[in-house]
């Protein structure tokens, strides 16, 4: 097939720059992205610090030692003596004010008292779990010194694994709550704001075609999705060796397709607001309810039975739990598809409802 | 096919807003190559008619032909061939001059080169300045830039002076000029006289959604019969009517316009001495007296008692 000529313009003098309406709209929404440097921190520093602190605050600790105190007497020699030879315990020699006092502020977990020189009293707080385990130190110790005999031979093996910690459960939580937050505000504000200044109402007076406006936003969102998520889970895995045990291909689509459902609720909620206020306030109406429900910081399945349902329906629970199984389960396409499912409904649902209320002037 | 082909063509529109009638069967016929111009002060209906024709609202009923197209049925084929410049509109702060010229040619099929435009505005020096660090006056020129970057063969601008400096709003009617050399078809809004005087071929005046007088600037002056005009405030004058005025020779009309009075006269040199005679023989006292040639500020304060600008 020979394509007609253009008449009047063959061997034109002037080669005529080509423009693509996509690729400039699309140019301009990463250029306004860059130079915002707010932007950029939420975006891209910010799950660093945050997944930083949090694997600080819960990193695995070896056994801990535990400080307690022992009523001085001629018996509490005998009682520290037979205590110090557990290397788990701290054991300090203090009057039984002292005690007591060190008890109540908590600097202690439990007060032995020798009561006699084959009796010994217990001082602890029943709430505190480390108490308790302490008690149990305590006395295996103190049974020990006294002539306990084990009668089962015992022999152990300490296990830290990768995949089991909590940085772990951490990590593929931040991802998630990364893509929704950046994924509805960074949609919701641009277009908020540009109808608020009659840019919108502007380009609409233009040959622009309304879908590449709408796709210039997918595509950023694609792109950034790419940074943010390999930046966030390059840091996971190779600062904290968060394991990636799944399919990598798995991984990257859970990541579109919760990019793509966000995308569609942040283009939802921009659909008709005219104010950059009314549209935060809904943002946050939408994703208060998912930053608290979709476990995110600790598992979802703490909800009672009769909000699971709502629970689970959630975008923001399907990217996590998709997520959580793919890295930390190894699960591939079949084992996250009920999660893909729900991504899918609510692109499809949420974005057929913003075309329709998408008000352009 | 019509016969003969204008560039802009509006027969009885009407626009209502509730209770409010913003558009109220207004007539318009723009020829090609000229410039046109609304003049009307706020909230006369201009702005409504004109996103009428940018194809931006819908009529409530009323034809609107724009380069002999229909925007029911052309809207691709028209956009092509339409500059639009909206008041109002804020262009992305953090976007450089030349990326936004850029971003809207990307949007024509055919049009001009990026810096053939921003040199037509003279934004040359601004080319890679942000967007949000231009003056009022640059951002409006860039603003008309993003409009004729599709070498449109119409151009609509919205008050496109309203808030700049003096010296902003004479650079930017030199760039409406250079516009007007180059043929194309402008129609433009304004509630400042002058500019209606100095830039448009012909002028409709607007009032609540009409048009209630329409012509060459230099016609519709004429149209008053006046040389000149003697606006004067008088104080204690009571007794002074409308009809002692109108009776002072020379005055072809004396109105009372926000607390002074305008005096439409074709000899200056009698009605004076006259008027100052009156104001002394009644014992009022006279606190502002000037003359001037008649505008079309004068055209409308004759056809409508009030002046353009509220409060002028």
């Amino acid at each position: 097939m020979v394509a007609p000529e253009t008449p009047g313009t063959p061997g034109s003098p002037s080669a005529r720059t080509r423009y693509s309406p996509l690729f400039e709209l699309t140019r301009v929404r990463f250029l306004e992205f860059l130079r915002e440097p707010e932007a950029v921190f939420w975006t891209f520093v910010f799950p660093i610090l945050l997944a930083t602190g949090l694997g600080i605050a819960f990193r695995s600790r070896s056994a801990e030692v535990v400080k307690i105190a022992v009523v001085a007497s001629a018996d509490g020699v005998r009682v520290r003596a037979a205590l110090a030879a557990d290397s788990l315990l701290d054991v300090a020699l203090v009057s039984d004010s002292v005690a007591s006092e060190s008890l109540r502020m908590g600097t202690v977990a439990l007060v032995v008292v020798p009561v006699s020189a084959t009796s010994v009293e217990y001082r602890y707080d029943d709430a505190r779990p480390d108490a308790r385990n302490t008690r149990l130190l305590v006395d295996r110790a103190i049974q020990k010194a006294g002539g306990a005999y084990s009668p089962v031979a015992t022999a152990e093996t300490l296990v830290s694994e990768p995949g089991s910690r909590y940085v772990d459960f951490v990590v593929p939580g931040l991802l998630a709550m990364n893509l929704m937050g950046s994924g509805i505000w960074s949609i919701g504000f641009a277009i908020v704001d540009a109808r608020r200044k009659k840019l919108l109402k502007r380009l609409v007076a233009t040959p622009m075609r309304r879908g590449h406006y709408l796709a210039s936003f997918l595509v950023m969102r694609i792109g950034l999705m790419v940074i943010e998520v390999s930046v966030i889970s390059s840091f996971g895995h190779f600062v904290f060796g968060v394991p990636m045990r799944g399919p990598l291909l798995t991984f990257i689509t859970v990541a579109l397709f919760g990019t793509f459902a966000f995308g569609a609720l942040g283009l939802l909620i921009a659909s008709r607001a005219r104010t950059v206020e009314a549209a935060s306030g809904m943002m946050n109406v939408v994703m208060l309810p998912m930053w608290v429900a979709s476990g995110v910081f600790f598992a979802a399945s703490r909800f009672p039975d009769v909000v699971q349902p709502f629970v689970q329906a959630l975008p923001l629970t399907a990217v996590v739990d998709a997520l959580r199984l793919n890295m930390l389960q190894g699960a591939g396409f079949a084992g996250v598809a009920s999660e893909l499912a729900i991504l899918a409904a609510w692109l499809v649902v949420a974005f057929t409802i913003a075309l329709r209320l998408f008000r352009w002037r | 096919m019509t016969a003969t082909m204008s560039a802009l063509s509006v027969r009885n529109l009407v626009k209502r807003y509730g209770t409010v009638t913003a558009v109220d069967g207004l007539d318009l016929t723009v020829g090609a190559g000229e410039c046109f111009g609304l003049l009307g002060p706020n909230g006369a209906g201009k702005t409504t008619t004109i996103e009428i024709c940018e194809g931006l609202l819908t009529p409530d009923s009323g034809e609107v032909l724009v380069l002999g197209l229909d925007w029911k049925r052309d809207e691709r084929a028209l956009r092509q061939r339409l500059g639009v410049q909206l008041q109002e509109t804020q262009l992305a702060e953090k976007v450089t001059v030349e990326e936004t010229v850029r971003l809207f040619r990307s949007f024509y099929a055919n049009g001009r080169e990026v810096n053939e435009v921003i040199n037509l505005v003279q934004l040359e020096e601004k080319r890679r300045a942000r967007v949000g660090t231009l003056s009022g006056g640059q951002k409006q020129r860039l603003s008309v830039a993003c409009a004729l970057v599709g070498d449109p063969d119409l151009v609509f601008l919205d008050e496109p002076t309203t808030g700049l400096d003096p010296q902003s709003r004479r650079q930017l009617w030199d760039l409406v000029e250079r516009l007007k050399k180059l043929g194309r078809t402008i129609v433009l809004t304004t509630h400042y006289m002058d500019e209606a005087e100095r830039l448009c071929d012909r002028v409709a005046i607007v009032d609540h959604g009409r048009i209630i007088a329409l012509g060459s600037p230099r016609e519709l002056i004429r149209s008053l019969g006046a040389e000149q005009v003697v606006e004067c405030a008088l104080e204690s004058a009571d007794g002074i009517t409308v009809d002692d005025l109108q009776a002072l020779p020379g005055v072809l009309e004396a109105l009372l316009v926000a607390a002074s009075w305008t005096l439409q006269v074709n000899a200056a040199h009698e009605t004076i001495p006259a008027l100052l005679a009156l104001v002394n023989a009644r014992g009022a006292k006279l606190t502002e007296l000037s003359t001037h040639s008649p505008t079309l500020e004068d055209v409308f304060v004759s056809l409508t008692g009030r002046h353009l600008r509220e409060g002028g």
